[in-house]
C-alpha cells in the first residue's frame, strides 16, 4: 500500500531528516513509528500524505509515485487518508460539528448523508453530546478525539497520527490505542508517529524505529 | 451532480453569512463600489437623454433639394426617377411649393407674414434621406444633387450635425475614460477585501489544504464573495442612479414649466440596468480572481508544522 524506496529528504537550509529509508506497509497493518523528536517520524508521516516531497528516492502510494504527482493531483492522494496532526489544526471559528463535517465537504459529500457520518464519527470518539461546542471549550483530551473524528469521518483507507498521545497522561493514551486498534480491526491502515514507546507496548504493532533520519537496525523491519 | 449543486449553494450561503457577520465593512464596502459605478453611469445617462433629444431635433441628417422655379413636371418627374434609382437615397418626400407655404403659415405664426405675400415664393422641394450619414458621403450627394439640371440649390445642414457628432463622441469617450478607471478602482476594492479575507481563513485554508481540498474548492467561496460584493455594488450604483435622476426631474419640470417645454431624464432601461449589473459581478469576480490567484496560487505542498 505505502512502499519507500531509498528515499532521502533534505530540507532547504541542508538538514537532512531522512536518508536511504527503504520500508514497505501492507494494507491492514498497525505501525508505529517510533525515534526521539529530530529522528524524522513526522517527515516520513510528511512524505506519505505528500505533504512534503522526497529529494531522492520514490514514495509509492497505492502503486502512485507520490513526488511525481503533478500538483492538481495530491487533494486526491490525500483524501485516501486520515490525517492527525500533533497540534490538532482544529478550527476555533466554528462547532464541533462544522469541524468534522470540513472533509465531508471536501469530498462532496450531500448534506443528509454528511451529517449521519458526522454523528457517527463524533460517537465513535465519544463527543456525540458535543456537536454544538465550540473546540475551544473543549479539554485537551477532547479536542485530541475531535481532531481524531474528523480524520475518520471520510473513512479513509490509511489513519496518520502524529504524536497523537502528545501531553496526555498515561489512562488516557491506553484509551486511544484502544481506539487505534479498533479502526485497525476494521481494516483501515494506521501508522503512529510516537517517541512514547510505552504506548506501543500493550497493542503489539509492527514497529520502525527511527533513527538521525535513517531506520534502526533494532525495531525496523527488513524489506 | 446534486452533490456538486449542493456544494455550490453551500458555499454562497456561507458567502451570504460572512456578509451579513461583518455588515457594517460590507455596507461601506458596497457603498464605495455603488460610487464608483454610479458615477460613470450617471455620465452616461445625460450622455444617453442628450443623444435621444439630439435625434428627435434633427434625427438624421437629410439633404433639401430646391429646384429651379422654373421647372415643369417633366422636370420634376425625371429628378424623381434619378432618385428612385441612386443608390445613395434611402427615401425622399416631395414637397409642393404650395404644401410648403401652408406649412409655413401654419408652423412658424407668420401667417400674417404670408399672406401679405402677392405670390408664392418658395420653390418645389425634395426632401432625401441619404443611406449614409458619414460628413464626407453627404457632401459628396450634395455636390452631385448640385450638378443636376433644374436643381437652383442643395441644402444640407453638415456643420451643425458634425459639431453635434463631435460633442457626443468626446462625451461618449470621457465616459469610456471614466468607467475604466473606476472598473479599475473596483476591482482594487475587491482585490484587497479578499486579500484580508484570505488571511484571516488562513488556518481553514491550509487545514483543507492537508485533508485533500482542490484549489478549486478554496478559491471558490472567495469568487463567490467578490461576484456577490460586485453585484450589490452594482444594486448599489443602480439606486443611487434611480434616485438622483427622480431628484433631478423633479427639478427639470420646474425649470421647463418656465420654458414650456418638457425636459426629463429618462431611468436606465431593463436592458441597461442588466448590463451594469453584470459589469459590476464581472469586475468583482475579476478581482477577487486576482487576488485568489495572488495570494493562494503558492505550491499546493504545505509543511504541516
Amino acid at each position: 500500500m505505502i512502499s519507500f524506496n531509498r528515499v532521502s529528504k533534505r530540507y532547504p537550509g541542508g538538514f537532512e531528516a531522512l536518508r536511504d529509508v527503504t520500508l514497505a506497509i501492507q494494507p491492514g497493518e498497525m505501525v508505529f513509528v517510533t525515534g526521539h523528536s529530530g529522528a524524522g517520524k513526522s517527515t516520513l508521516l510528511k512524505l506519505m500524505a505528500a505533504l512534503e516531497r522526497p529529494t531522492a528516492g520514490t514514495v509509492l502510494v497505492n502503486g502512485q509515485n507520490v513526488g511525481a504527482l503533478r500538483p492538481s493531483a495530491i487533494p486526491f492522494l490525500r483524501r485516501n487518508f486520515g490525517l492527525i496532526f500533533q497540534d490538532h489544526k482544529l478550527l476555533f471559528d466554528r462547532s464541533v460539528f462544522d469541524n468534522v463535517a470540513l472533509p465531508l465537504h471536501i469530498n462532496g459529500y450531500s448534506r443528509g448523508e454528511a451529517a449521519r457520518r458526522v454523528r457517527a464519527a463524533l460517537d465513535k470518539v465519544g463527543l456525540l453530546g458535543r456537536e454544538k461546542a465550540r473546540p475551544i471549550m473543549l479539554s485537551g483530551g477532547e479536542q485530541q478525539r475531535l481532531a481524531i473524528a474528523r480524520a475518520i469521518v471520510h473513512r479513509p483507507a490509511i489513519l496518520l497520527a502524529d504524536e497523537p498521545t502528545g501531553n496526555l497522561d498515561a489512562a488516557y493514551a491506553s484509551d486511544l490505542g484502544e481506539l487505534f486498534t479498533s479502526f485497525n480491526q476494521v481494516g483501515v491502515t494506521v501508522i503512529i508517529a510516537t517517541h512514547d514507546e510505552s504506548f506501543a507496548t500493550g497493542l503489539k504493532p509492527r514497529v520502525i524505529s527511527l533513527r538521525q533520519g535513517e531506520l534502526a537496525p533494532s525495531g525496523g523491519t527488513p524489506v | 451532480m446534486k452533490a456538486w449543486l449542493w456544494h455550490h449553494l453551500d458555499s454562497l450561503r456561507f458567502t451570504l453569512v460572512r456578509l451579513a457577520r461583518a455588515p457594517f465593512s460590507a455596507l461601506l464596502n458596497i457603498g464605495v463600489i455603488g460610487i464608483a459605478l454610479a458615477l460613470p453611469a450617471g455620465f452616461y445617462v445625460v450622455l444617453a437623454n442628450l443623444q435621444n433629444s439630439a435625434r428627435a431635433l434633427a434625427s438624421e441628417p437629410q439633404l433639401s433639394l430646391f429646384l429651379a422655379l422654373d421647372a415643369t413636371h417633366a422636370d420634376s418627374a425625371q429628378i424623381e426617377a434619378r432618385l428612385k434609382q441612386h443608390p445613395g437615397v434611402r427615401g425622399f418626400r416631395y414637397v409642393p411649393r404650395d404644401q410648403a407655404l401652408a406649412e409655413l403659415k401654419e408652423g412658424t405664426g407668420l401667417a400674417d407674414v404670408v399672406d401679405s405675400l402677392a405670390q408664392n415664393p418658395l420653390p418645389d422641394a425634395y426632401i432625401v434621406d441619404p443611406r449614409d450619414s458619414a460628413p464626407q458621403a453627404l457632401e459628396a450627394l450634395q455636390a452631385e444633387f448640385g450638378r443636376w439640371p433644374k436643381i437652383a440649390h442643395v441644402q444640407l445642414d453638415a456643420a451643425w450635425a458634425r459639431r453635434l457628432q463631435a460633442g457626443l463622441k468626446l462625451g461618449r469617450l470621457a465616459v469610456a475614460i471614466l468607467t475604466a478607471l473606476f472598473a479599475f478602482a473596483l476591482i482594487a476594492v475587491t482585490f484587497n477585501t479578499i486579500r484580508l479575507q484570505i488571511l484571516t481563513r488562513r488556518d481553514e485554508i491550509e487545514v483543507a489544504r492537508l485533508i485533500g481540498a482542490t484549489g478549486a474548492f478554496i478559491r471558490r467561496p472567495f469568487l463567490y464573495f467578490g461576484a456577490l460584493q460586485g453585484l450589490a455594488g452594482g444594486a448599489a450604483a443602480w439606486a443611487m442612479l434611480w434616485f438622483a435622476i427622480h431628484l433631478l426631474n423633479d427639478g427639470l419640470s420646474e425649470l421647463s414649466q418656465l420654458y414650456g417645454t418638457r425636459l426629463e431624464l429618462s431611468q436606465l432601461s431593463p436592458g441597461e440596468s442588466a448590463v451594469l449589473l453584470i459589469f459590476s459581478t464581472g469586475l468583482g469576480l475579476l478581482g477577487s480572481w486576482l487576488s485568489v490567484s495572488q495570494h493562494l496560487g503558492r505550491s499546493e505542498i504545505q509543511s504541516a508544522n
